[in-house]
């Protein structure tokens, strides 16, 4: 049974209400049979100092990343995983985390590959309920291991490849979520840099830049409805909900941020996620970029 | 790792290698915790000017070290937000594998020492690059600062 809606006048709005939760409704809903509270968080070891009570956790990189085949989990690790936290498919699923919740907007796309179907996030993240002084704990929950299905991923409908990002040139919008300097291509070279590293700084062709910060308040928390219209809609980008939208960073995970302010704030219909983003993009063989303000021309060869 | 490397690398980080190499995968990152929570507070004269430290860019979270050269022996100084545990580790890890050490053997530490203490899968290689990037960049300062004389 899905826990019930957070019925905040704010979240009301949203186009699917049932996706994002106040810290008011999960101090409420903490203990409910239903729901696990989720952390996912750009540190390691975050949850580890201390975290919501309840919460397990799931760490993007060593947990949801498959080493060796540089993809995610395939269904078996996926069920594997979720069963060993006490998730079960039915399970309202609550994710926060630092960093405005870019992990744990991460960690939601990703669930949703795997087409989990009630998966929230904490609106304002693992920052607003420390600020408002709630409850944290360093208890590490042992839940009981559930059975999970094993589901395959779907990389169609959610995410997009390199490929799928080349065939998308010049046939839909694309939304770079990164900082102005490094759409420009201003910002890449770094003394000392190690392995980690991208070749060219610049964008992908006719990519529009609106940085992912651009959806938040001051508190964190998503901007209302209308403010994210005004942004992303007419007025602002002038997207349409029934664009077929790609949107893109470094390595996916601001950029999740973004997807789920379009596809559940929003109610846009087709929106991807290039997960492999500006990390490979601007190290691949044979793929043009663009370097500067504007968002510049589809090659004529691609 | 070869007898050779284990002999050269400096015995406190030495011995923080075996220390972590000895626990089990979850038990190094609550180890890597303690480390986070021994960073020590900079010295007042850093607190005071914090220009004097450099940024580390590699690291995700916003981390500002700083290696000096006294007397002829390397300590390096370095401080990252609470919100920011992992970072605060390897920052120490640094902080106390270096201190003390002459400026020849803080530049003969492998770059790779990060790669080598058993957290590659526990963190991921991609944070442990943050690492690296404090050790390149504080081998870095210590170098000017020998050639400065």
């Amino acid at each position: 049974m899905p826990a019930p809606l957070d019925t905040t006048e704010k979240i009301a709005a949203y186009a699917h209400p049932d996706r994002l939760v106040s810290t008011g409704w999960l101090a409420e809903h903490l203990h409910d049979e239903d729901v696990v509270v989720v952390e996912s968080d750009e540190d390691v070891l975050l949850y580890e100092t201390g975290h919501i009570p309840g919460a397990v956790k799931v760490d993007w990189h060593t947990d949801l990343n498959d080493p060796d085949l540089r993809d995610y989990l395939d269904g078996k690790g996926f069920a594997q995983l979720l069963g060993s936290k006490g998730i079960s498919r039915d399970t309202t699923v609550v994710l926060y985390g630092d960093k405005n919740n870019w992990w744990a907007a991460y960690s939601a796309w990703v669930f949703t590959l795997f087409g989990h179907e009630d998966v929230r996030l904490l609106d304002g993240g693992r920052g607003k309920w420390i600020a408002e002084g709630r409850e944290t704990t360093t208890d590490v929950p042992a839940p009981e291991p559930v059975e999970y299905p094993v589901v395959e991923r779907d990389d169609e409908t959610i995410r997009a490849f390199k490929e799928d990002v080349l065939a998308h040139l010049g046939n839909g919008p694309l939304v770079d979520i990164r900082s102005p300097q490094e759409f420009t291509g201003e910002r890449l070279h770094i003394p000392d840099y190690p392995e980690e590293g991208v070749l060219r700084g610049g964008h992908i062709p006719t990519a529009r830049n609106v940085p992912w910060a651009t959806a938040v308040a001051g508190d964190g928390t998503y901007k209302s409805r209308e403010e994210l219209e005004a942004i992303y809609q007419e007025g602002g980008l002038g997207l349409s909900t029934d664009d077929d939208v790609i949107t893109y960073c470094r390595i996916g995970e601001r950029s999740s941020h973004t997807w789920f302010a379009l596809t559940y704030l929003l109610g846009f219909d087709k929106v991807r996620n290039y997960d492999g983003s500006w990390t490979e993009w601007g190290n691949a063989v044979r793929v043009p970029i663009v370097k500067g303000a504007e968002p510049g021309q589809v090659p004529a060869r691609v | 790792m070869t007898d050779d490397a284990a002999t050269e690398l400096p015995p406190v980080l030495a011995e923080i290698r075996d220390d972590f190499l000895a626990l089990g995968e979850r038990d190094r990152l609550q180890l890597l915790l303690e480390f986070s929570r021994e960073l020590p507070d900079l010295p007042a004269r850093y607190q005071n000017s914090p220009g004097l430290l450099e940024r580390v860019e590699e690291c995700q979270s916003p981390v500002r070290a700083f290696a000096e050269v006294e007397s002829g022996a390397v300590h390096l100084y370095a401080t990252a937000p609470p919100e920011a545990p992992t970072t605060r580790g390897f920052a120490s890890i640094l902080a106390q594998g270096l201190d003390g050490l002459t400026p020849e053997q803080a530049l003969a530490v492998p770059d790779d020492y990060p790669f080598t203490i058993g957290l590659t899968n526990a963190v991921s290689p991609l944070r442990l690059n943050g690492m690296t990037g404090i050790l390149l960049r504080a081998k870095r300062q210590i170098r000017e600062q020998v050639a400065a004389g």
